[in-house]
């Protein structure tokens, strides 16, 4: 008999993003003993901390959401946004949307840690290196940063490492954008770092600085001559940062030819949308001598042990997760998508092509310039290029008449008004502004014979000279169909999660649902503004208050920004609303910060950032955090405690038993407890950490919640805060919003960081509904205790909680059979690519060893493989250890093989050619290739190159 | 001349009042691949304890302490473009600056050879 609710399938998404079936879940729990999920769950969770029925909102079938999005995207008004601020409308080529941004082979790959699987990211993010020391005239770029007030702020902060001189004053020029002088005050304070704000033409030469920042063109569109005052600068000891437009270098004079020592700025105009602000891949480049002190990723040219060039990240060891509280920077996952849409854009279009963009964007506005100054219309500037002010009595009355026809302008004050033209921008729209500027009907043909006197706009002197992407890679892909294939060769040669599971611990490898991508290219979500009138964007605010709604809920906490692009950010703005809330009740001196041995190197770097002292407390050997060594040192630092910093459950995978007296400790001594919630994971609808200490924590909504990982960004790391803390939450550049009172300043350049990925989250929440996403959690600790008692007869499974359960992760300790066989952890790592297969994350949070996190969303049957393949490799090192297999002449050490390497003429190697390739004896169709061997990282971090190889390089092979 | 080593690894070499200084073979060892050096300057003063180079190898990236006081006369710049050196020969050719001692009372705190060695043997337990 079926009813009226058989017409439901309101949770029919659940079954689709969970990879086990009903069937597969009572199995496995079958083979781990246990007759339910819930008696799995009391057996794993302390009883202290676990909550019933925690999330009790309802669910949307795919269609429902989709149309719930597509209501809310219909709610933001589609406007053409001239507003400028460093943000322009950009037509994203369709080939590069279609077969890169909307593309599950680069959006759900991980950040290259296993290079030879990451060739293709790695190609294109070397493009993205050269686009970027093409443009600006610097000998090093990085693989960017996460926006351009973030950048700026990692620029100050890098002069004062390197800079000889001794001042703690920096000079940021009043022109700089806004919202990047807002982050690096917020930034510079807690540094002790003197910002003065001036005019660098007057101002600067009777200021002894450390270093400055310069905006190139300025925020009102000025081009100003700035080579004395960095020759000024530099005579007086001081280091010049220059914020630039890459669209703007396309046709100016670059800093690195004028005296830049940094120069940073945002890509997104170069194919990236809009999305209310993000995200967008920001840039720094920076003179030769800085490299090692560059912050972010570097991709470097090494070579294979076959002597094939090869690309990787370069000079890791700097990185937090090796330097922790010594670290450059705290900055972790970055902007690798967007930064790839920005590389491919400069390779389709190429020099000529982007040269003609830029032309057209300054020759739209020169006539529009020349239009207003023969209406009369006083406008300001002396030279531009995309970006000019014009003065007039009535700038409501032109907001008004703009609006009417479907512009946003700048609002400046009631005497000026701000107008950018951008890539988008038509002679139609020229026309139109024209009219709504002067306000009357103007000739027929207004704009046929207007007079574009040669000396306006650019400025002579400063006219780029230099060529820019000569590289062959810019000089070759301008056909359509030669573009689609290259990123589907620079595709096929990675990894990503539609081709196999990635079991990287930590980082949450879940699946990124079709429908929950959809949304963030409609134009709805894309074409927005961050600064646009807030009338014009109540879908946006109506989805991002649902979202905040929902995160509460899922965290127990009461108030969120959702402002930080990372997780990394989040930390930091969350130390500084710790540190902020201790302020406010007269505790300024609380500067000590704990932080757990097995911590995630982002957490020390974060506190160092936010100034405070980092004091390791120790864990024991079942790796939980040392209560006793924790009491000592909070016993010892009691007054100058600020907070603790804990990941739960634990980076060692675990369930601490004693969190609610590691939280009852510090806040006993007056300490705040921060939670770092990357592990958030295992706790959704079982846990709320808002009721059981914390008082801030983190999100990792690219984790947790389903935003793809991009091949290494973009994030989104939200933070969660208790009532108290609710009024520290960081404020919004530009004063968007007005509650601004305590909160610290913004931590990020747009209002909501990167609001166009937020409709991935609120999908997956709004798909799975509390019971699903309950559900989730339930599997994927599930799964991952799966795999630990599959893999318990070969290996050490290193931290369980008191039942000998792990969370969401286990730790697999290979360091047996690696001393047996003399091999390393790198040798399995890469041996698991022969049988298709990401490693699990490497020697973190343990040396030498293995953390898997399978998630909820991989199939028994991938489960299953991934076990099998680490079996056969126990197997194999069994063959070095007896001696059947030479140390140094194994499928282990020779790992991975290429398809060049095995189809060699001779093959002298004591296992066979099969062995390598197809090691658990199915010749597969679908099998990985790899398409370099081992790395010699050693050779490519000595002697850094970050610039593309000579062309003959990428012929052999590829 | 005698060879003295630290607690933390780096070795010194006198002769009168000139030491030359260096990470002892143990450390290259641990540290693998060594890949740059980051060196002081002739001229710079340094304390017993201070960090004043970094090493990075490709696996780590540490601070090398100064084994004892003293003013720096010159630097191995064979380092900068060779840092490998360090992995053939850490305690000689592989040597990275000298420095004229201003303070021999701190040097007791050194262990010679035969004391760095079971230093060593206690660690591994
Ligand atoms: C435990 C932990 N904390 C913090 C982070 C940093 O997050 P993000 O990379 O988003 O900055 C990570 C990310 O890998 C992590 O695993």
């Amino acid at each position: 008999m079926k009813s009226i609710a058989a017409l439901d399938c309101s949770n029919e998404f659940v079954s689709r993003h969970i990879g086990p079936s009903d069937k597969d879940i009572a199995y496995m729990l079958e083979t781990l003993g246990f007759e339910s999920i819930d008696q799995l769950m009391s057996l794993t969770i302390p009883d202290n901390i676990r909550v019933d029925n925690a999330l009790n909102f309802g669910s949307m079938s795919e269609a429902q959401a989709l149309c719930a999005l597509q209501k809310m995207s219909a709610k933001n008004i589609s406007m053409k946004s001239l507003i400028g601020l460093g943000y322009h409308d950009t037509h994203t080529p369709s080939v590069i949307l279609r077969n890169l941004l909307e593309n599950p082979g680069w959006y759900t790959a991980y950040t290259p840690y296993q290079a030879e699987i990451s060739q293709g990211r790695l190609e294109a993010l070397l493009n993205f290196q050269q686009v970027v020391m093409d443009l600006t005239a610097m000998p090093m770029a990085n693989a960017s940063l996460l926006d351009e007030g973030t950048a700026a702020a990692e620029a100050m902060t890098l002069m004062m490492r390197v800079g000889k001189s001794k001042s703690k004053c920096f000079f940021v020029a009043v022109d700089c954008l806004p919202q990047t002088i807002a982050v690096v005050l917020t930034r510079a304070e807690p540094l002790g770092i003197d910002v003065h704000i001036g005019d660098p033409l007057t101002d600067l030469e009777k200021l002894d600085v450390f270093g400055a920042l310069l905006q190139y063109p300025n925020v009102d569109g000025e081009i100003h001559d700035y080579r004395e005052v960095a020759e000024c600068l530099h005579k007086a000891g001081g280091l010049l940062a220059v914020a630039a437009d890459p669209m703007a270098l396309v046709l100016l004079s670059p800093p690195g030819e004028w005296g830049a020592d940094i120069v940073v700025g945002s890509t997104q105009r170069f194919g990236v949308p809009l999305g209310f602000g993000g995200p967008h891949a920001a840039f720094m480049a920076c003179r030769e001598e800085y490299k090692r002190q560059i912050p972010g990723r570097v991709i470097g040219v090494s070579s294979d042990k076959d002597g094939k060039v090869a690309f990787r990240m370069a000079l890791q060891t700097r990185e937090q997760h090796i330097r922790r509280e010594k670290a450059t920077s705290n900055i972790c996952t970055a902007q690798v998508l967007l930064a790839n849409v920005a590389s491919m854009y400069c390779v389709y279009h190429g020099p000529k092509g982007l040269e003609q963009i830029a032309q057209r964007i300054h020759l739209m506005l020169k006539i529009l310039v020349s239009q207003l100054r023969e209406a009369g219309v006083s406008v300001r500037n002396t030279s531009f290029f995309d970006t000019i002010v014009f003065d007039t009595l009535g700038a409501e009355a032109v907001h008004k008449r703009a609006m009417d026809k479907g512009y946003n302008l700048r609002v400046i004050g009631a005497e000026a008004v701000g107008l950018s033209v951008n890539e988008t921008t038509t002679f139609d729209d020229i026309k139109e502004l024209v009219k709504v500027i002067i306000n009357r009907v103007s000739r027929e043909e207004p704009l046929v014979n207007c007079n574009l006197s040669a000396s306006e706009g650019i400025p002579h002197a400063l006219v780029r000279q230099s060529a820019i992407l000569t590289h062959p890679i810019f000089n070759k892909y301008h056909s359509e169909t030669a573009m689609m294939r290259y990123m589907r060769v620079l595709e096929e040669k990675d990894l990503a999660l539609n081709r196999a599971m990635i079991p990287l611990g930590s980082c949450t490898m879940k699946l990124n649902a079709a429908s929950e991508m959809m949304p963030i290219t409609w134009a709805g979500f894309s074409k927005v503004h961050p600064f646009a009138p807030l009338n014009q964007t109540e879908g946006y605010q109506e989805l991002i208050a649902d979202l905040e709604n929902k995160l509460c809920q899922i965290t127990g906490f009461s108030g969120i920004s959702l402002q930080p692009n990372a997780g990394s950010q989040g930390e930091y703005a969350g130390l500084l609303t710790i540190r902020a809330y201790h302020k406010s009740r007269g505790e300024d001196d609380r500067d000590v910060c704990l932080i757990p041995s097995s911590a995630h190197g982002t957490n020390p770097a974060s506190a160092v950032m936010s100034n405070m002292k980092v004091v390791i407390v120790e864990c024991d050997a079942d790796g939980d955090v040392n209560l006793s060594d924790l009491r000592e040192k909070v016993a010892l630092h009691k007054r100058k405690l600020a907070a603790i910093m804990v990941t739960y459950p634990s980076t060692h995978g675990v369930f601490e038993e004693g969190i609610r007296e590691i939280c009852q400790i510090v806040h006993d001594a007056g300490g705040q407890v921060y939670m770092d919630g990357a592990n958030l994971q295992a706790m959704v609808g079982i846990c709320l950490p808002g009721h059981f200490g914390p008082d801030v924590m983190h999100l990792n909504l690219h984790k947790t919640f389903c935003i793809p990982h991009g091949g290494g960004g973009p994030g989104v790391g939200p933070i969660a805060v208790a009532n108290h803390l609710c009024p520290f939450l960081p404020t919004t550049p530009l004063s968007l919003l007005t509650s601004e009172g305590m909160g610290i300043g913004p931590i990020s350049s747009a209002p909501w960081g990167s609001a166009s990925i937020l409709p991935i989250s609120w999908a997956y929440i709004a798909m799975m509904g509390g019971s699903g996403l309950t559900k989730a959690t339930q599997v994927s600790i599930l799964s991952a205790n799966y795999i630990a008692k599959k893999l318990s007869n070969h290996f050490d499974i290193l931290f369980t909680g008191s039942n000998g359960l792990v969370a969401h992760e286990c730790i697999i300790d290979t360091r047996k059979i690696q001393s047996k066989a003399k091999i390393t952890v790198d040798d399995v790592a890469k041996r698991l690519m022969d049988y298709g297969f990401h490693s699990p994350t490497m020697s973190w949070p343990v040396a030498q060893t293995f953390m898997v996190e399978p998630t909820e969303s991989e199939p028994l049957e991938e489960i299953d493989r991934f076990c099998e393949a680490m079996i056969l490799i126990a197997g194999e090192t069994e063959k070095i250890a007896s001696g059947e297999w030479p140390n140094n002449d194994n499928p282990l050490v020779n790992a991975p093989h290429t398809a060049e390497y095995l189809m060699a003429d001779t093959w002298t190697h004591p296992y066979t050619r099969k062995q390598a390739a197809f090691p658990n004896g199915e010749m597969s169709v679908s099998k990985y290739w790899p398409t370099v061997g081992r790395i010699d990282n050693a050779a490519g971090d000595r002697s850094l190159v970050c610039s593309c190889p000579p062309i003959e390089s990428y012929m052999v092979g590829g | 001349m005698s060879i003295k080593y630290s607690k933390d690894h780096e070795w010194l070499v006198i002769d009168g009042n000139i030491g030359t200084v260096g990470i002892s073979n143990h450390a290259q060892e641990e540290l693998g691949d060594i890949v740059f050096v980051e060196l002081p300057q002739v001229g710079d003063i340094v304390g017993q304890g201070d960090e004043i180079c970094v090493i990075e190898s490709v696996k780590a990236a540490s601070e090398v302490l100064a084994p004892c006081s003293g003013r720096v006369i010159e630097i191995n710049e064979v380092l900068d473009s060779n840092p490998q050196v360090i992995n053939q020969s850490a305690e000689e050719e592989g040597w990275f600056y000298r420095l004229e001692i201003s303070d021999f009372a701190s040097l007791s705190e050194l262990m010679d050879s035969e004391a760095y060695e079971t230093f060593l043997l206690a660690g591994e337990e």
